[in-house]
């Protein structure tokens, strides 16, 4: 592994809730290397989303400690790139002055960076659809919109929370394919790749687009298992076929259900 | 032309049942010998609309006046309380409950008072038209800058965005269906509140000229009045709904 970009250590987070206190995370200790794309699986309310809030600075964590870059996180951090489960795209901006945002958030200048938000809208095959409203624009549309949004200021962190959950099978497939073409799977050494987090319920979209699987257990959340996935890149779709791929699919499959005999198929 | 021809399947029942129902009027107060200062014909009410010593103009300039200022003060005043209660929580400790409490009192109860404090003129009308105009300004104003998704919010502290730019570019916007949809409702307060303004303390405006009609007997006046503040009132509210089509294109069906 290269150089490490998230540190966590002992992350706990307990929520203090009106029905009294929530343990959300537990004992997450795990370091993510620069170039890495890891992917977090888990059940509900386990603790993922939290999870990226805390590497985000959004919420201090209860207890251990965070580093990110060698420095404790301890408010919201710079030069990352965040995708929700919801586009949440303004509805009264354009397309196109949606994946500008950030810039006028973080006072840069939006103007010189039209170009570019143009060009990752044509890459996400979005090319003519920068003036029109969010409404106009299928749910598949507006999360790819919100993919351009959070890649705008390239950003070296990309944290993902179900970015792809609300899309039907086939253009998640696609959406796969495109973000690791994004990523650079193919043309840069992994060094110059993006770091990414990414959460989602799909084992099989965790195995095709990552290098690490973190499995977490249910609530409090803990990491029950952290799997290499050593396949070849660039990844094709008929690797899915492979038996590889379903070897490893069927290891997170057992680390989340906690089984140890039986099939995917008897779930 | 298709549009006016829709336009016009849709709304002829109304026109009928109108006519219908002036036409009713008319031989009922012509043929059933109802006195004119009970009920004036609708005929007699149109010639007091046109033709009447009154001077109709500086009573409808008058009163206009007093709506647009009443609309416009309850709009500016509103807005700047909903922003100040959204902005901090300690503004918003203090001010609420006296907004409340104001909000209970009946306004019209006060009107007595502005005469008082402030003698006639267009002025204290206006300000009881925005007083009674203004709550729901403030109110819609708050709840509109505070419904924000809290992943949108988020969204703006990763970029570690000032709070003053969080408001102009994301609070503020979000709550513009929520103000206009509030500022229909002032539309009506405001014609409201300056025509009560009128009746307790005035020498010019249309509700003057209805008080006036008390004594004369001019019960055609009076309806005359009546339909010239219809006319105003529809033409503000027709203006915000327009307003708001153009302002916050994205916010249909909010209200
Ligand atoms: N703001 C909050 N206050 C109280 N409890 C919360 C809050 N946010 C999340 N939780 C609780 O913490 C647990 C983990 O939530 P979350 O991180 O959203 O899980 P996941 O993303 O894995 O579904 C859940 O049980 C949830 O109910
Ligand atoms: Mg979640």
């Amino acid at each position: 592994m290269t150089k490490v970009l998230i540190d966590l250590d002992q992350v706990g987070m307990t929520y203090e809730a009106a029905s009294g206190p929530v343990e959300a995370l537990a004992g997450i200790t795990s370091a993510i290397g620069a170039g890495e794309f890891v992917s977090l699986v888990g059940p509900s309310g386990c603790g993922k989303s939290t999870l990226l809030r805390i590497v985000a600075g959004l919420r201090p964590a209860t207890s251990g400690t965070v580093a990110v870059s060698g420095r404790a996180v301890t408010q919201p951090i710079p030069d990352i790139g965040m995708v929700f489960q919801a586009p949440i795209l303004l509805k009264w901006r354009s397309i196109l002055e949606n994946v500008l945002l950030p810039a006028e958030l973080a006072g840069k200048d939006a103007k010189a960076l039209r170009p570019r938000a143009e060009q990752l809208l044509e890459m996400a095959g979005l090319g003519g659809f920068g003036p029109k409203l969010p409404r106009e624009l299928s749910g598949g549309m507006q999360q790819r919109a919100a993919l351009c949004r959070a890649l705008l200021l390239d950003p070296p962190l990309l944290l993902m929370d179900e970015p792809f959950g609300a899309l039907d099978a086939m253009t998640r497939d696609d959406m796969a394919l495109e973000l690791l073409r994004i990523w650079g799977e193919k043309d840069l050494a992994q060094e110059a790749r993006k770091t990414v987090l990414f959460v989602t319920h799909s084992i099989p979209e965790a195995v095709f687009l990552s290098d690490r699987v973190l499995v977490m257990s249910a609530r409090p959340g803990r990491i029950a298992a952290d799997l290499r996935i050593d396949l070849p890149r660039p990844r094709t779709v008929e690797l899915r076929a492979s038996e590889a791929f379903g070897k490893l699919t069927l290891e997170i499959f057992r680390a989340l259900t906690g089984r140890t005999e039986g099939a995917a198929g008897t779930a | 032309m298709t549009k006016f021809s829709s336009l016009s399947r849709q709304y002829w029942p109304t026109i009928a049942l109108f006519a219908f129902l002036l036409a009713c009027w008319q031989l009922a107060v012509s043929l059933g010998g109802i006195r004119e200062y009970l009920l004036p014909s609708p005929l007699s009410v149109w010639n007091a609309l046109w033709h009447s010593e009154i001077g109709w103009s500086q009573h409808l300039w008058t009163t206009t006046i007093e709506i647009i200022g009443a609309f416009l003060l309850a709009a500016v005043v509103g807005v700047a309380l909903g922003v100040a209660i959204a902005w901090s929580p300690l503004i918003a400790n203090a001010l609420v409950p006296f907004l409340v409490f104001v909000n209970t009192l009946p306004k019209v109860a006060i009107a007595p008072l502005f005469l008082i404090w402030m003698g006639y003129g267009i002025f204290p009308n206006m300000l009881m038209g925005a007083l009674i105009g203004f709550f729901p300004v403030v109110i819609n104003t708050a709840v509109g800058l505070s419904q924000v998704e809290a992943d949108m919010l988020d969204l703006g502290r990763v970029f570690n965005a000032p709070k003053w730019k969080i408001f102009a570019k994301i609070r503020i916007p979000n709550a513009l269906p929520y103000i206009l949809s509030a500022l229909k409702i002032t539309a009506t307060a405001a014609v409201v509140g300056a025509i009560v303004g009128e009746f307790v303390a005035s020498q010019k405006g249309l509700g003057y000229v209805i008080t006036t009609t008390q004594s004369s007997m001019n019960t055609a006046v009076a309806f005359a009045a009546l339909i010239w503040i219809s006319i105003v009132g529809l033409l503000l509210y027709g203006a915000v709904v327009l307003l708001a089509q153009l302002w916050a294109p994205w916010a249909e069906g909010v209200d």
